[in-house]
């Protein structure tokens, strides 16, 4: 097999604008390996809009926000494979993958791009008690169903989590004639975004009950009906429970980025996001293999993506053009302050970035906050800050750090961000 | 009029089917259920024991240890994931030791090979996560891990492949005596043979009272367990007991053939034959019981938790035997049954025999190959593989890397997989991480084309277990609500 520059492994909307991107950066020899049988990924059956608003500064549907950079990247004759599943990558970038035409192959590529996105957790990873009958679906699997096969799963559904999926599949049930009883979400606030919550349950008149939770499942073949109970410090509360006669439970519980390639070559992972601990160039602890989209960190909206994508592709073209900058010069961690899940990236070489650049760091906070300031800090010293009227675990928070400012803090060792009173 | 007509088609009805099938004999198996392997077989430890624990001088233990000396043959003739990792029966507390001792002495006098109690250092040694507490241990090398689909889908299909047929969807309602045999009446039909073996599990004691002058009762015991993650592989290399005494009775930690760790189970006797659901109580006992004799059990990788029930008999003892003429019992087999099944299927065989006296089968074939699974062959043999028959290139199940070929192939078999968990279970196509959230819609997809049907009529297990309800909007479309709008 052809040997290529850069093999992308995922041809979702971040392996599409790493493609782009790299191919603009002068990369010729690009080959995207997808297991599904179109380009696209997610965003194929994501039908609804509010895509692009970013990117494009219109509304698309994820087809549509997919199909501008399938566009570009047919335009640009980048290769791609479908139907093609990648079974082992190692940490040499030997990648091991299947078809049924090609059957059985391995790519040696100077640069990797890992952009396998992520996975919903099921409803056995959250251990509910109670059958397990027909009728359960994650959200995602739902959506799949509904809007690329027109199947109807449920038709009387209630949906255990207030993430983004679990949101629109709200929605998108109670258009397609199903009766959406209730939203339970087990913290306190929702994960999902506040437009969806206004545009999927507030106009459709769907209870969002916060704090609640499944405590059981009836039905021994089709779910008969499941019971909810409010929560207090995690736990059920007993004399809480409420019964819901209902066919189908939906589940938009959490998204796990999918990390086995990653896991097998031996790339080192950050267990705050269970995708790859990163430096400011998205690479990953393997030289010349980088991450980027939903398998690094699981995003709000997919404009993030694509933009964190063509960074990768950028990076990664340089990488192929003048091989690793590696060890030029020590990285400085980047640590988890008040109120700080984690931080993408974990690692910063401030002298590897041109200094008129600015360093792009992408947190998520573990709590809702109001009237509070990110602030990030170079050893002790200031070098960011910015007030924020709220901030929720739902929403992804962005910093641009001066690589100039950074510049001037050479004795710093680390760089903290932070969450401070105003 | 059949020769013999056995109830049930879990692990041991097949396993007596395939000892019948020995012999030249016109056999059917009746099932309730659309598969094989669907009670007390498809949901338990998966584990075959040694045999040191069965009272000695039971049949449990008798069946136990002759089932655990033929598993390693069968499992070769008959392509079985199996494999004999050994198990350890944790003491916790010095003042426990004379019923570690009363266990080993009972597994010697039931014939256990290669029994010994080892000591705290070499019990570290070859378990490094077992819990400081620990202070030595019975270890019993011939202890095994098995597939338990596996076991009883390869006995199905080798009995299949003699002759055996099997009837599914099929309840027995009545069990008659008539002239020269019995008629049994189910819910597709009524059926005439000269034997009836009652291997119904759960509901052997409804089968056995129809038939039988006295009565026994079945007592449904609920085990509910945790599955973990394949990542989790290696954290105990043995099958861990813990020895009942000062912490009470515990939980097992095992690996299991696929390489993820079983935990488990609860025994909570109740009334309902059909309530396989898990509890938050239950859940909780196997969490708090696990931790007791390994230390910092990974229990957040878990992947699924569920419940299986055994067919306990409040004497605790397998009830085999010819009750009535023509009717034999091999009723409340609960654990070791699944261990047990291999002695089993050879004493019902010849109790069978006994009465039918049959001429043996001279085109009996004893062997059977599993389903071809292409990781595990060599890459030149995997790529060739491809070229010959493209479908093994195409990954259906990203979690377990489970192709279209071995899905078609589980289908096409006899019995062959009618529903997402029969292709699940005999694949492991949705038994990973994402619990079938990706490759549900398209087994779903491959079941629908290969079987000739619709979508709408591919379950999950059989019966009313639909996956699908109907299309997009068809309730408006037929509906009144939006006419005229």
């Amino acid at each position: 097999m052809k040997d290529y520059d850069l093999v992308i492994i995922g041809g979702g909307p971040a392996g599409l604008a790493a493609a782009i991107a790299a191919f603009e950066n002068g990369i010729r020899d690009i080959l995207i390996l997808e297991r599904d049988n179109e380009l696209g990924g997610i965003l194929n059956q994501c039908i609804h809009s509010g895509f692009g608003l970013h990117t494009f500064h219109e509304e698309l549907t994820g087809p549509e926000y997919a199909g501008k950079f399938i566009r570009q990247v047919q335009e640009r004759g980048i290769a791609c494979k479908l139907n093609t599943m990648v079974l082992n990558l190692d940490s040499d970038k030997h990648i091991t993958a299947v078809n049924r035409k090609d059957g059985l192959f391995t790519l040696h590529p100077k640069a990797v791009i890992l952009a396998m996105g992520c996975r919903e957790r099921p409803r056995g990873a959250l251990n509910i008690p109670g059958y397990r009958p027909a009728g359960i679906y994650t959200a995602g699997t739902a959506q799949r169903l509904v809007n690329m096969e027109g199947y109807l799963p449920g038709r009387n559904v209630v949906i255990l989590g207030s993430g983004d999926i679990g949101l629109i599949m709200a929605r998108r049930m109670t258009l397609e004639g199903a009766k959406v009883q209730v939203v339970a979400e087990l913290m306190p606030y929702s994960s999902g975004l506040k437009r969806n919550i206004v545009q999927c349950l507030d106009d459709f008149g769907i209870p969002l009950k916060l704090s609640h939770t499944v405590v059981g499942i009836q039905g021994k073949y089709r779910v008969e009906g499941i019971t909810l109970a409010g929560v207090e410090n995690g736990r059920p509360v007993p004399g809480t429970e409420e019964h819901y006669a209902c066919d189908t439970l939906l589940i938009s519980c959490g998204l796990i980025p999918e990390n086995e390639l990653s896991r097998g070559a031996g790339i080192e992972l950050n267990p705050a996001t269970n995708g790859p601990a990163v430096n400011e160039s998205l690479e990953t602890s393997i030289p010349g293999v980088f991450a980027a989209g939903n398998v690094l960190h699981v995003h709000d909206l997919v404009d993030f993506v694509s933009e964190e994508a063509a960074a990768a592709g950028h990076h990664a073209a340089a990488f192929i053009r003048c091989g690793g900058n590696e060890g030029k010069e020590r990285a400085l961690q980047v640590h988890c302050g008040n109120g700080v899940r984690y931080t993408v990236p974990e690692f910063i070489r401030p002298h590897a970035v041109d200094p008129d650049e600015k360093i792009t760091l992408r947190f998520r906070v573990s709590n809702v906050y109001r009237n509070m300031r990110v602030a990030v800090y170079a050893g002790g010293a200031p070098v960011y800050r910015r007030k924020r009227p709220v901030m929720t675990p739902g929403e992804m928070e962005t910093v641009h750090l001066d690589v100039c400012t950074l510049l001037q803090h050479p004795e710093a060792n680390h760089i903290t961000v932070t969450l401070e009173e105003v | 009029m059949t020769d013999v007509l056995i109830i049930g088609a879990g692990v041991s009805g097949c396993s007596i089917a395939r000892e019948l099938s020995r012999r030249k004999a016109d056999i059917l198996v009746v099932e309730r259920e659309e598969d094989v392997c669907c009670g007390t077989s498809k949901a338990n430890s998966a584990i075959v024991h040694a045999g040191f624990d069965a009272a000695h001088g039971s049949l449990m233990a008798k069946l136990n240890v002759e089932g655990s000396r033929l598993m390693p043959q069968l499992a070769r003739d008959l392509d079985i994931q199996f494999e004999q990792i050994g198990s350890l029966v944790v003491l916790m507390s010095e003042e426990d030791r004379p019923a570690l001792n009363r266990l080993y002495q009972n597994g010697l006098d039931n014939g256990v090979e290669g029994l010994r109690i080892i000591e705290r250092d070499e019990l570290r040694s070859m378990e490094p996560n077992i819990s400081d507490q620990a202070v030595a241990a019975l270890f019993a090398p011939t202890g095994g891990i098995i597939c338990p689909f596996g076991l009883n889908y390869a006995l199905a299909e080798n009995a299949a492949a003699n002759a055996v047929r099997f009837r599914f969807n099929s309840k027995v309602i009545g069990v008659v005596p008539i002239d020269g045999g019995w008629k049994v009446q189910t819910e597709n039909g009524d059926l005439e043979t000269r034997v009836v073996v009652n291997a119904a599990g759960l509901y052997s004691d409804e089968i056995h009272n129809m038939a039988a002058e006295d009565t026994m009762t079945i007592v449904p015991r609920r085990g509910d367990y945790f599955l973990l993650d394949r990542s989790t592989s290696g954290f105990v290399k043995h099958t861990v007991f813990q020895l009942p005494g000062k912490y009470g009775k515990g939980v097992l930690v095992s690996p299991t053939v696929h390489g993820n760790i079983i935990v488990g189970p609860t025994a909570i006797d109740q009334q309902d034959k059909e309530s396989t659901a898990t509890t938050q109580a239950g859940l909780d006992t196997v969490r708090e019981k696990s931790g007791i004799c390994v230390k910092n059990l990974p229990l957040r990788q878990t992947i699924t938790s569920f419940a299986g029930l055994r067919a306990h008999e409040p004497r605790h003892e397998f009830f085999i035997g010819e009750s009535r003429p023509g009717f034999v019992d091999c009723a409340a087999i609960e654990s070791p049954g699944l261990s047990s099944s291999p002695a089993i299927g050879k004493m019902v065989a010849e109790i069978v025999d006994s009465i039918l006296h049959l001429p043996p089968n001279p085109d009996f074939i004893p062997t059977r190959k599993g389903i071809l699974n292409p990781q595990k062959l060599s890459r030149e043999d995997m790529a060739r593989l491809i070229r010959e028959h493209p479908a093994y290139g195409n990954v259906i199940c990203r979690c377990e890397t489970v192709t279209e070929g071995e899905i078609l192939d589980a289908i096409h078999r006899v019995p062959g997989a009618k529903s997402l968990d029969g292709v699940k279970r005999r694949t492991r196509a949705g038994m990973g991480r994402c619990q079938g959230g990706f490759c549900g819609p398209r087994v779903m997809e491959i079941l629908a084309r290969e079987l000739g049907i619709e979508q709408s009529q591919i379950t999950k297990s059989g019966g009313a277990s639909r996956l699908i309800v109907g299309a997009c909007k068809d309730s408006m479309k037929g509906g009144s609500s939006f006419e005229g709008l």
